[in-house]
């Protein structure tokens, strides 16, 4: 009767053992892989330690202020400072914004408010919907030398404006505007139903409600995917490589060409010997894109600790 | 009231206007460059731009079939370089790091995605460049696909793993739950668990990897060489057609634009038809691919 | 809502008003070849400090950018660093060509190579990938790095034209950069290699080489005895005038001949 008994008793011992090694070997596996993924996040901080680290120790020397508040001179030999080149950033930073920030904010309202509205538009407006959700993916996954092209093609060349401006900014600002509708889409899902369902309960107009309601309750999120157009202004380069023209003077108009601080960098690395000066540039844009990556983490945690409050 | 029913409606045509805009910017896209690219395809057909290798505007011969090959390498190359690093990180990021690990690690990743191209590009340069020529193979100059792929793994590293750890967040709680609560490790469970069911979301991100490799443009043309040719192995070690010079599509067109004009400028539209289709091939098919693999996933 | 509306309202205002404020003055807006524009550059810094309300406007591009430019008015002055092809004479017939200066084009290497002069052959036959190796004209055993500008370029039209003649090709391998200046970078970075490079763009960072014993200077080359040298171009739409013309006096000036050659050129008065 004992017989089975032990031999069951010393089954289960074994299997016990035997998992008991089995779940040795799969932890040692584990730890084992675990340090190599702290291994892969240390290399990924040493990739950027190394880049930001060589641009700031070999631009470091040529920043000053004399750097930040001269234009640049002399063509070829890469003298004088960045100053010009900082507010024609600025100008197209501007520029860009206000055309590609109402119509990409009025873009995604459209896309979100009006979306179960479908039945009072009809057949109309749900295709068109679909196809303006088309439109936005496809918009987002052109890459920046096309953008270029197309400004090159219809602002700079058929439509005349010349390297200039404004080219450059109708060109920047279809680069942008998928950013901006999707990132004001996302803001305005955030909006809970509840509160627009109250507002139209309480007798405001549809418009009423988004203005008054939805959009000042979306904003942190809105202005997060507006400092994310701007970082992607400040950095583009190819864009305004075909449509801006690259005159380091300051543009007198929309009609004047000009040159922005990353395409700067191109050219002082390209075409002049000053690569400590290049380098400098490229400091600039790095502290530049810190500062806005701080700005929209300050409004993400903002935005967080807000939606913990209404919990 | 009326007044009021009134604005709402101007509103919201206005509104449907600047949503229009946007696929009327599509159109406008497609129609110019395609439009601009037709003298090209006229008189040379799909055939003499896609089928043909040599580049040669002096001499009216406009094959772009060399860039289509250098832009696919250098991605693929990119990839292989990237994706590993780029996913390892996503996981750790989601799964393994502590808090204050994650503080530093996301900003750093956060940096990278920042970082403007022609930075990249200017340290591939100085850097990268002349580490690569130190391989001792005849013919090595330095620029070329190694040098390029490895300057663009590092900028395709943030989309991806910046995707790939919101993906694995996204994976419900219970999954992982029940995986531990089943005896699996930590480790098992992130493979055999939060993997598959992130894997729409790493595939994304994936393709939108890829569609910034294709598309990355000053970077590419600071180190890749921009000879227009086959890249083909330097001496008898097939390794060493990683170091052979190559264009890309992107290059292509923002190294000769400037300089080009009727035929030759129309060339170059072309190659951004080319780059153009090429990228929503990726997109479309990677995104069927993806959506019969998970149904469920938006 | 509104006040972000109002705030991208006040932010483009300002900007045009920032942009209208300075409407002063007069513009000339320049455009073209990448050679020419250094120099242009320094021309118009000398023009405006003379004429302190006019803004010069200087642009790249490429010289066929400039021809075209310049003959659809979409800049007052065009800069092309080789001559004009019969069909741009064709397609604008009122373009008018002003040699302002002329460049020679010198053939560079990193300035330790140990290679001091090559023939005109000898430079066809490495551009076209007939020499592969430095020792086959004297230097070291390593091969060549060929390096050279992009179809298009006015500088690589003008070597073709008086180095590479008729049938030599430039080399499918050649690492090819979109101006002058790229060129550089790449010769004085990479041990091994060669190219052409205008004069304007030489200094400590490249060695020019000799070709057949004539030095890459500027006398050799304004007395003929080195041999690649080809004319830097301003175009105008029809006759200059006004401002126009006042620039293109200036350039012709003393002063401005004097500042062609301070840059490296050689003057045409």
């Amino acid at each position: 009767m004992n017989v089975p008994d032990i031999t069951s008793t010393n089954a289960m011992n074994l299997a016990e053992k035997r998992s008991a090694a089995d779940l040795r070997r799969r932890q040692a596996a584990q730890k084992l892989s675990f340090g190599l993924f702290w291994l892969g996040a240390l290399v990924v901080i040493l990739i950027m330690l190394v880049v930001v680290g060589y641009v700031f120790i070999t631009g470091f020397k040529s920043i000053n202020l004399q750097f930040l508040t001269t234009p640049p001179k002399g063509g070829l030999s890469g003298e004088g400072g960045i100053s010009t080149t900082v507010i024609t950033t600025l100008y197209l930073v501007g520029l860009i914004l206000a055309i590609s920030a109402p119509l990409g904010i009025g873009a995604a309202v459209f896309l979100i408010e009006y979306q179960g509205q479908t039945q009072s538009g009809g057949k109309f407006i749900r295709s068109l919907l679909q196809v303006v959700n088309f439109g936005v993916e496809t918009l987002a996954g052109i890459p920046s030398i096309i953008f270029g092209l197309f400004g090159y093609a219809l602002f700079v060349s058929t439509l005349k404006f010349g390297f200039s401006l404004l080219s450059a900014a109708l060109a920047g600002a279809c680069l942008v505007l998928p950013t901006i509708i999707r990132t004001t889409q996302e803001a305005l899902l955030t909006v809970p139903v509840s509160l627009r369902e109250g507002s139209l309960a309480l007798g405001a107009t549809r418009w009423q409600t988004i203005s008054k309601v939805v959009l000042p309750a979306a904003i942190p999120g809105i202005i997060t995917g507006i400092m994310l157009s701007v970082g992607r202004i400040i950095s583009e380069t190819a864009v305004f490589y075909v449509t801006l023209g690259g005159s380091y003077r300051l543009p007198k108009n929309l009609f004047s060409g000009g040159r922005t601080l990353s395409l700067h960098l191109f050219y002082l690395a390209m075409d002049t010997n000053a690569f400590e000066k290049a380098m400098g540039t490229g400091a600039v844009l790095i502290v530049s894109i810190i500062l806005i990556n701080l700005i929209i983490d300050l409004i993400s945690r903002k935005l967080s600790a807000g939606v913990r409050l209404h919990q | 009231m009326q007044t009021k029913l009134k604005v709402d409606k101007a509103v919201k045509a206005i509104l449907l206007v600047s949503a229009s805009f946007s696929i009327l910017i599509v159109i406008s896209i497609f129609v110019f460059i395609f439009r601009s690219s037709l003298p090209a395809f006229k008189e040379f057909g799909i055939q003499g731009l896609l089928g043909e290798l040599t580049w040669r505007p002096a001499n009216g011969m406009y094959g772009i079939l060399a860039m289509v090959v250098g832009s696919v390498m250098v991605t693929l190359m990119a990839l292989v370089l990237g994706v590993p690093l780029a996913i390892a990180a996503a996981i750790f990021l989601a799964e393994i790091a502590p808090r204050g690990v994650q503080a530093v690690v996301r900003p750093a990743v956060q940096l990278l995605a920042g970082i403007p191209s022609v930075v990249y590009g200017l340290f591939g340069m100085v850097v990268l460049v002349p580490l690569v020529r130190r391989i001792p193979v005849t013919g090595n100059s330095g620029y070329g696909l190694l040098s390029a792929a490895i300057v663009l793994a590092v900028m395709i590293l943030p989309t991806i793993t910046s995707i790939s750890e919101d993906a694995i967040r996204a994976v419900p709680r219970s999954y992982k739950e029940a995986s531990l609560a089943l005896g699996a490790t930590h480790l098992q469970t992130i493979f055999q668990v939060l993997l598959p069911a992130a894997k729409s979301g790493i595939g994304a991100a994936l393709i939108l990897g890829i569609g910034r490799a294709l598309g990355e443009t000053m970077a590419m043309i600071m180190v890749i060489g921009n000879s227009v040719i086959l890249p083909a192995p330097l001496d008898n070690n097939p390794l060493t057609v990683f170091l052979s010079q190559a264009r890309t599509l992107t290059g292509n067109i923002a190294v000769e634009i400037n300089y080009a004009s009727g035929l030759h400028a129309s060339a170059l539209f072309a190659t951004g038809v080319v780059l153009f289709v090429l990228i929503m091939l990726v997109n479309v098919s990677a995104r069927a691919i993806i959506h019969r693999g998970n149904p469920s996933a938006g | 809502m509104k006040k972000l509306l109002i705030a991208l309202v006040l932010i483009a205002s300002l900007l045009l008003a920032a942009c209208g404020a300075s409407e002063a003055g007069e513009t000339l807006s320049i455009t073209g070849s990448t050679t020419v524009q250094p120099l242009a550059e320094k021309l118009a810094e000398g023009f405006m400090s003379q004429n302190q309300d006019v803004q010069i406007d200087v642009q790249g591009g490429g010289s066929s950018v400039g021809v075209k430019a310049a003959g659809e008015g979409t800049s007052d002055i065009g800069m092309a660093s080789r001559d004009t092809k019969e069909e741009e004479l064709n397609q604008f017939p009122n373009l008018q060509v002003h040699v302002i200066a002329r460049d020679g084009i010198a053939v560079v290497v990193h300035p330790e190579n140990p290679v001091n002069d090559l023939t005109l052959d000898q430079i066809r036959d490495i551009f076209s990938g007939k020499i592969v190796n430095w020792s086959e004209v004297g230097g070291p055993d390593a091969a060549i790095t060929v390096v050279a500008r992009e179809e298009g370029s006015g500088t690589r039209d003008a070597f073709m034209e008086l180095v590479m003649g008729k049938d030599a090709l430039i080399m499918d391998n050649a690492i090819l950069q979109s101006s002058n200046g790229a060129i550089r970078t790449v010769v004085s970075t990479t041990p091994n290699a060669i190219a052409f490079l205008s004069f304007g763009y030489l200094d400590e960072s490249t060695k020019a080489l000799s070709i057949s014993g004539a030095a890459a200077t500027e006398e050799n080359a304004a007395n003929g005895i080195y041999p690649v040298v080809r004319p830097l171009n301003l175009l105008t739409n029809g006759a200059p005038e006004g401002i126009v013309k006042a620039f293109l006096d200036y350039v012709f000036s003393a002063e401005g001949q004097a500042t062609v050659r301070a840059e490296g050129y050689i003057p045409v008065k």
